[in-house]
């Protein structure tokens, strides 16, 4: 059970992730938003929407740099486990307090509201109360990682996260031996990955990419080509308004 | 292909081409995203088509069709081109038609027949062992089957039934109420028919097949200006809008063009940006306020004084300290300025009286033709007194004559327009004037005070008639006098300085208007400098807002008078633009054979509106304005203390106005007994009446055997729109819940009416079967008995005509009716067919005895030089000279939809025509039968069909002169043989041009020029009122012939309107100490104009409109007022009186005026509209707090150009003068509750 929880569910969630959204991104492209309900209601939502993402933006750095980079640069880094993990429950702390906040606040508006209740679909429901367990279950690792305070066990979470990422066999065994409430964590965050193709969580892609490309743009005026290929040099000439 | 993978393009190479120093880019990514906004706009059809009643644009409409669903529609642009110095036509339309599509696939869209639970459960089991007529009969005779479903209108519980049911139930209560009433009890309301004219006809033609009642609508929407058939002749005719381009001084007065006339705006903008200048004239900051070179925003409801201020600046300095060329020639030919004015003596004091009328003088100028019809003025070149041509009794029993040349027959003459000089006056004498402005109550009231009566010094002739020696004077010296000019005669009430408190002069128009004297004569100044330079090219725009006061007629004759003085009526870019409702039907004289079945049967039954409605859903019961109330000081001896609906009943007697119902018995029996007398019909009912064996309907409208039984509304919402006294219909109408809260005069202890008979409990639900058709779940539909589903705009092929535009715009079926609807030409052709299936053996071939008014523009319309009753012994009962005509019409009963669908003979016999000349149209008939084909058998063999409404459109295409060359030329001949002038020339060239169904489905067209119209189309000018009066010398169709600024008939000049003067609002008395509740002090002028997020009855259900504005009801305060009774604005707010109440949200503005307040009309009270505290009832529409009140002088008939026509003339349904109380609602209750609302609908349903 511990095998297929932690070795074999990580590699189903991120293929579904994955396929699912080419596919979704392929056959219904115009459903790729936020499906922001602004319009209907900005009471509440400015201020608990930039609590939430502010503090799901840290968290998922955090967890992204926390959990993937090698144990050997930190230790080249010379920062010590226990004060990565010290670390890690502060800014952690502070950042799902603030999530969860701003989340309980969306939470309610969309819940209460009989406009944004009325436009919401199961997904939109299921998939926020979701992400509030979840941020529940991350607070609630806060006291057993501070029993660890020198951070062997998130050491151990590290080898995990790293072993199937390279594709390793026997991941799932660093696991193992986790209080129940990281192992309830690290499950629902998987399933989080399992379900993101079919929410709208899907804007994070976009929300991540979009600004990048917008600064890194080459010019300000853009013209979209009917060439689909480049021609040669000496055929521009032949080109006509036309094509 | 895929969009991801079209993405990932790193293989290519990744060279850029750039431009900009590099600012610029050119990608080479995916484009298939683009189809996906290309395919939003893909289409698989365009079909032209417009918008139908209420909307008066008529611009021309792209209809998009995509998998057989209509999905938008954009504005076209293909109208021909306009001539080079004037900007095209196009862009012609707004957001309102831009929204229309949304109702074809709505949730109110009516989409299965539905009948009145209670009713079909009855009717199918009654069903079950009788035959239709039987079974309707059965049910009518049960007055608690009767009352179950009367008592339920309006209180949902409709069901769904088949077209075969609900037509079943339809002709069987018509066939029913003719063979047992009378088919005049069988009467149809529809409005505009412009606005789809084949729609109309199918109903209106249904009705006059089978002798049912054809209902007005212009005057009873208040929209038919009086003044305009009172000094033209003519119900309206109106420059297009290109012509406001043609104007250098466009006076908008009470107009909001660019909020009520969006497609026609333009010429406005376009006008301002040439240099053209404009002043505006209303009360509130309007949309059109913002263009003005000047605001003036006087005090709503007294346009009359401020009109008069502007006439004595004119007159004084234009007319008098200098007289302009133009002005002088202009009136002197063109008006009655130069006829003569009996002065009579009223009392010991001389008064304005009849015009001197050849027949006065000795030796009847030797007119033997029609002499008391004929006005007399003096001729400078002879010395002499003449008749001028040009006078209506040039118009009827002789040829030639009838013109407005400077001539009286052949001889040349110039008429003196004024015996000021000493030489020309035998004597100046004192002449009384009556002064309304003292009667002013409540906020019109001012602190000037003046006489009743003002007694001014006139010119006079002295000559000698039959009844000895009399003064006379001119229009223009009494004219003058009536400004309040002073002349140099002397005598009191006259002035020469603009700033003395003298009724006429700006200072005392300030006080009562509000609007600063130095202001009102400059305008004043510039609108007639402007006409002198141009001669003519000043122009007055006007919207109904004026025209819907109790004295109407004050504010517009202060209009013409303005534009007659300068010389602007029939000017391009000159003349009186009134801008309302009638929207000229240009096809008019090829449309009415097929409308009102004159191809087989004449005439037709006509009412008008407001006097049937006043009656049948008794508001006169309740009436508050008394007659001496608006009876003028100066009222020569006579029985005028009566109630209004009295004077109705003498008109009607008269024969001046129609009736609906005429007789008390049913006339298919009056015609049998006098047929068993082996009389003749006209004798028979004259004798009858005579003896009181026979009685007239009008007498006594609440008896059962007077009532309408039933009653058809189609393009029409009259209960939730149009119905002034909207909960008198309910309460008596219909017999239903209703607001209600005053009392009748016999629980008040009034004064009952003399000629009416009195019955002291009123009858609750005249109406037996009230059928409404209609695409839309409208406020009517809510309270109707059958409710059939009608093809959209876009669904069904019709034909569209508007005054603003010359074009010719077709409505197209651009997809089939959607649900079970069908258009409205296959809906009363199923009726008529059903009617036909079921009569026979009941009804047949029977003789109709139609009572006919006298009608203007016919030979009879010169009936009564006197007024005399026969009732009262004062004259004889002549049908058709003292009484109406009675008319014996033949009705084959079991044919009509046979003759419904093929086009009779009568028109082979007859010939066609209107305004008084009629051609042959042979021709046409034989024409439209190798078009349309014939019918091959049955009692219609062998005439031209009208199967569908292309047929039906090409029948009003063929026979009309304006879409027929070889009609124009005949219908131009034939007004040659009158005027005696040759015209033909304005058809010229026209003579093989025939516009049909399919050329205006290709472009836009523009009609032939026609004599049925006073302008012309020309690459010359814009089409324009007049023009042909004064260009070609054709006559006004009035009296004098000529414009005619004073009015002369008995009832004008006891009701003080001999001459335009100014008349505040009338007191109706509707906020009683009964009705208004403690602390409800906030009081306010009711107003009620046409709105910005929807136009007429039609658009305020529809969601795309409402979510721009508030969603639902709204009632606009002033900031100060609203503070006063504590409101803020959105507030819900109850508007109440002893009519009823209305609930809405307060839309608290600047932009309104303290002391009125505005509800743009027919906001639906489907929408949005919570129960009112007042009546326990859910709150009402705008006319909840209105009631009809009649004016006896749109009464008046058998004299000229004040005649009875259809839409014409008549009594019109003013509702500006009332007041209402307004709150903030403490408790908003949508009576939504179970216990509030499910017991009655399900009961209903059952």
């Amino acid at each position: 059970m511990n095998t297929f929880l932690f070795g074999i569910y990580p590699y189903i969630a991120i293929t579904v992730m994955v396929l699912g959204s080419i596919a979704r991104y392929d056959r219904d492209p115009f459903t790729w938003k936020s499906s922001s309900s602004q319009l209907l209601r900005r009471k509440q939502l400015v201020i608990g929407s930039v609590l939430f993402h502010v503090g799901v933006l840290i968290i998922f750095v955090g967890h992204l740099v926390g959990l993937l980079t090698p144990i050997v640069i930190f230790d080249a880094l010379g920062i010590s486990h226990s004060a990565k993990q010290i670390l890690a429950i502060v800014a952690g702390g502070i950042a799902g307090i603030m999530a969860l906040t701003g989340g309980v606040m969306l939470f309610q508006r969309r819940w209460v509201d009989p406009r944004i209740r009325q436009t919401s679909s199961v997904a939109d429901i299921a998939i926020l109360a979701i992400l509030l367990l979840q941020l529940v279950l991350g607070l609630g690792t806060i006291p057993v990682s501070i029993v660890h305070a020198d951070g062997h066990e998130m050491v151990k979470f590290m080898t995990w996260a790293q072993m199937i990422l390279t594709f390793q066999p026997g991941a799932a065994e660093y696991v193992a031996g986790a209080a129940v409430v990281f192992k309830l964590h690290i499950f629902l965050g998987l399933t989080i990955f399992l379900l993101f193709p079919f929410t709208r969580l899907v804007h994070i892609v976009s929300g991540i990419a979009a600004p990048f490309r917008y600064l890194l743009r080459p010019g300000y005026q853009i013209v979209r080509s009917r060439r689909q290929t480049a021609l040669p040099e000496s055929d521009k000439s032949k080109t006509t308004p036309a094509e | 292909m895929s969009h991801l993978l079209d993405r990932l393009n790193f293989l290519q190479s990744n060279e850029l081409e750039q431009f900009s120093n590099g600012h610029g880019q050119v990608t080479r990514e995916n484009r298939d995203w683009e189809d996906t906004y290309r395919n939003r706009w893909r289409h698989d059809k365009v079909v032209r088509s417009t918008h139908g009643v209420n909307c008066t644009g008529s611009c021309s409409w792209k209809i998009y069709v995509k998998s057989g669903i209509v999905t938008w529609e954009t504005q076209q642009t293909d109208y021909p081109r306009t001539r080079a110095d004037l900007p095209n036509h196009e862009p012609r339309g707004c957001a309102r038609g831009a929204s229309y599509s949304w109702y074809l696939y709505s949730a109110n869209r009516v989409k299965n027949p539905l009948v009145r639970g209670r009713l079909m459960k009855v009717w199918r089991k009654m069903r079950e062992t009788l035959k239709p007529i039987e079974a309707w009969t059965k049910l009518q005779a049960d007055p608690i089957l009767r009352a179950s479903y009367v008592e339920t209108r309006g209180k949902g519980g409709f069901v769904r039934a088949t077209w075969d049911e609900a037509t079943e139930i339809t002709a069987a209560a018509n066939a029913y109420t003719a063979k047992t009433y009378g088919p005049d009890r069988v009467f149809g309301f529809s409005p505009i028919p412009a606005m789809s004219m084949v729609s109309y006809a199918a109903g209106s033609r249904y009705l006059s097949l089978m002798g049912g009642v054809c209902m007005s609508f212009y005057d009873w929407y208040c929209d038919l200006p009086p003044a305009s058939p009172m000094t033209w002749g003519e119900q309206t005719d109106v420059p297009e809008s290109a012509d406001w381009y043609n104007s250098g001084y466009l006076l908008l007065w009470g107009s909001n063009v660019p909020q009520t006339r969006t497609p026609d705006a333009h010429f406005y903008t376009e006008a301002r940006y040439k240099g053209t200048k404009s002043a505006v004239i209303c009360p509130d900051y309007s949309e059109a306020a913002k263009f003005g070179d000047v605001w003036l925003n006087a005090k709503q409801g007294t346009d009359a004084a401020l009109a008069m201020a502007f006439g004595h600046v004119i007159l004084r300095e234009f007319h008098l300290n200098r007289q302009t060329e133009y002005f002088e020639e202009y009136t002197r030919k063109y008006s009655d300025f130069p006829m003569l004015v009996k002065l009579e003596n009223n009392d010991g004091k001389l008064v304005p009286g009849r015009f001197l009328r050849a027949d006065d003088l000795d030796g009847k100028l030797g007119e033997d033709n029609n002499p008391k019809w004929k006005t007399v003025a003096f001729d400078e070149l002879s010395g002499a007194y003449v008749s001028p041509n040009g006078s209506v009794g040039y118009r009827w029993g002789e040829d030639g004559e009838w013109n407005l040349e400077e001539k009286a027959k052949t001889a040349e003459t110039r008429l003196k327009m004024s015996l000021v000089l000493e030489e020309d006056h035998d004597d100046v004498v004192g002449v009384d004037f009556p002064y309304f402005g003292g009667e002013a109550f409540g906020q019109f009231k001012t602190d000037a005070v003046h006489p009743d009566v003002l007694t001014r010094n006139i010119p006079v002739k002295k000559i000698k008639t039959a009844d000895g020696e009399i003064a006379v004077a001119t229009v223009f010296d009494l004219f003058c006098a009536n400004y309040g000019l002073d002349r140099g005669l002397g005598g009191g009430w006259v002035t020469s300085d603009y700033a003395s408190d003298m009724p006429g002069t700006p200072a005392w128009a300030e006080k009562i208007t509000g609007v600063p004297a130095d202001k009102i004569a400059h305008v004043a100044r510039e609108f007639a400098d402007n006409a002198e330079k141009t001669n003519g090219k000043s122009m007055i725009i006007i919207g109904a807002a004026m025209n819907h006061w109790f004295h109407m007629d004050m504010n517009y004759r202060g209009v013409i008078n303005m534009l007659v003085m300068c010389g602007c009526v029939g000017q391009s870019g000159g003349g009186w633009a009134h801008y309302v409702g009638q929207e000229k039907l240009r096809p008019q004289t090829g449309w009415q054979p097929l409308a009102f079945a004159l191809d087989w049967n004449r005439p037709p039954r006509h009412m008008n509106s407001t006097s049937a409605w006043y009656a049948h859903t008794d508001q006169w019961r309740y009436e508050t304005l008394k007659a001496d109330e608006i009876l003028s000081p100066t009222a020569p001896e006579g029985d005028w203390d009566v109630s209004l609906i009295d004077y109705n009943i003498r008109a009607e007697r008269m024969g001046w106005l129609p009736s609906a119902p005429q007789l008390k018995t049913n006339p298919l029996e009056v015609a049998k007994a006098a047929k068993a007398a082996g009389k003749d019909i006209p004798a028979y009912v004259a004798e009858t009446l005579k003896s009181g064996d026979l009685e007239m309907s009008c007498e006594d409208p609440d008896n059962p055997a007077n009532w309408p039984r039933n009653l058809f509304v189609w393009r029409s919402n009259l209960l939730g729109s149009s119905g002034k006294g909207h909960e008198y219909f309910l309460k008596h109408l219909l017999g239903t819940d209703n607001g209600v809260m005053g009392k009748d005069l016999g629980e008040e202890g009034g004064q009952l009416p003399k000629e009416a008979v009195w019955h002291q409990d009123a009858p609750r639900g005249k109406l037996d079967l009230l059928v409404t058709i209609d695409f839309r779940m409208s406020t009517t539909c809510v309270y109707s008995d059958i409710v059939l589903p009608t093809a959209s705009w876009y669904e069904k092929d019709d034909m569209n005509t508007s005054d603003m535009h010359p074009f010719i715009h077709p409505l197209q079926a651009a997809v089939d009716p959607a649900y079970e609807s069908k258009s409205d030409w296959e809906i009363f052709k199923a009726i008529a067919k059903k009617f036909q299936e079921i009569t026979p053996g009941y009804l047949g071939v029977e003789t109709d005895i139609v009572a006919l008014p006298i009608l203007h523009d016919t030979p009879a319309e010169i009936a009564q030089d006197q007024v005399k009753d026969w009732k009262k012994g004062e004259c004889d009962l002549i049908p058709g000279k003292t009484a109406p005509a009675f008319v014996a019409v033949e009705r084959d009963y079991t044919a009509i939809y046979d003759r419904f669908t093929a086009l009779g003979p009568m028109l082979d016999k007859l010939g066609n025509g209107g305004k008084g000349i009629t051609w042959n149209t042979q021709d046409e008939i034989d024409n439209l039968s190798d078009l349309n084909g014939v019918q091959l058998d049955g009692p219609a063999a062998g005439r031209p069909k009208i199967e569908t409404a292309i047929d039906a459109c090409e029948v009003i295409l063929m026979l009309a002169p304006e879409t027929n060359g070889n009609v124009a030329v005949k219908a131009w001949e034939a007004l040659e043989k009158a005027t005696g002038r040759e015209h033909a020339h304005l058809a010229e060239g026209e003579h093989g041009q025939k516009i049909r169904f399919r050329d205006i489905a290709a472009q836009p067209r523009k009609i032939i020029s026609s004599p049925t119209w006073s302008g012309i189309e020309s690459e010359k000018v814009s089409y324009n009122a007049g023009y042909t009066n004064v260009h070609e010398l054709i006559p006004w169709r009035t009296l004098t012939g000529r414009q005619q600024l004073y009015q002369d008939h008995l009832w004008m000049r006891a009701f003080g309107e001999g001459f335009m003067s100014y008349r505040p609002p009338v007191d109706l008395k509707t906020i009683t100490k009964d009705v208004q509740d403690e602390g409800d002090t906030l009081v306010l002028n009711f107003i009620t104009p046409h709105q910005k997020w929807g136009i007429h009855s039609t658009y305020t259900d529809n969601l795309l409109m409402l979510t721009l504005n508030r969603g639902g009801p709204v009632v606009w305060i002033s900031e100060v007022d609203a503070k006063s009774a504590g409101i803020v604005d959105n507030d819900w707010i109850e508007v109440y009186n002893s009519n009823g109440a209305l609930t809405a949200r307060a839309v608290v503005s600047q932009r309104i005026k303290e002391g009125s307040t505005f509800m743009y009309h027919a906001q639906e009270k489907i929408v949005n509209t919570p129960g009112s505290e007042k009546t326990g009832h859910r709150g009402g529409i705008h006319n909840s707090v209105t009631r009809t009140v009649l004016k006896p002088t749109h009464m008046i008939g058998g004299y000229a150009q004040q005649s009875y026509g259809f839409n014409y003339y008549g009594t019109v349904g003013a509702n500006r003068d009332e007041f209402v109380v307004i709150r903030k609602m403490k408790n908003v209750d949508w009576l939504d509750k179970e216990e509030s609302w499910k017991a009655p609908a399900q009961e209903a349903a059952e």
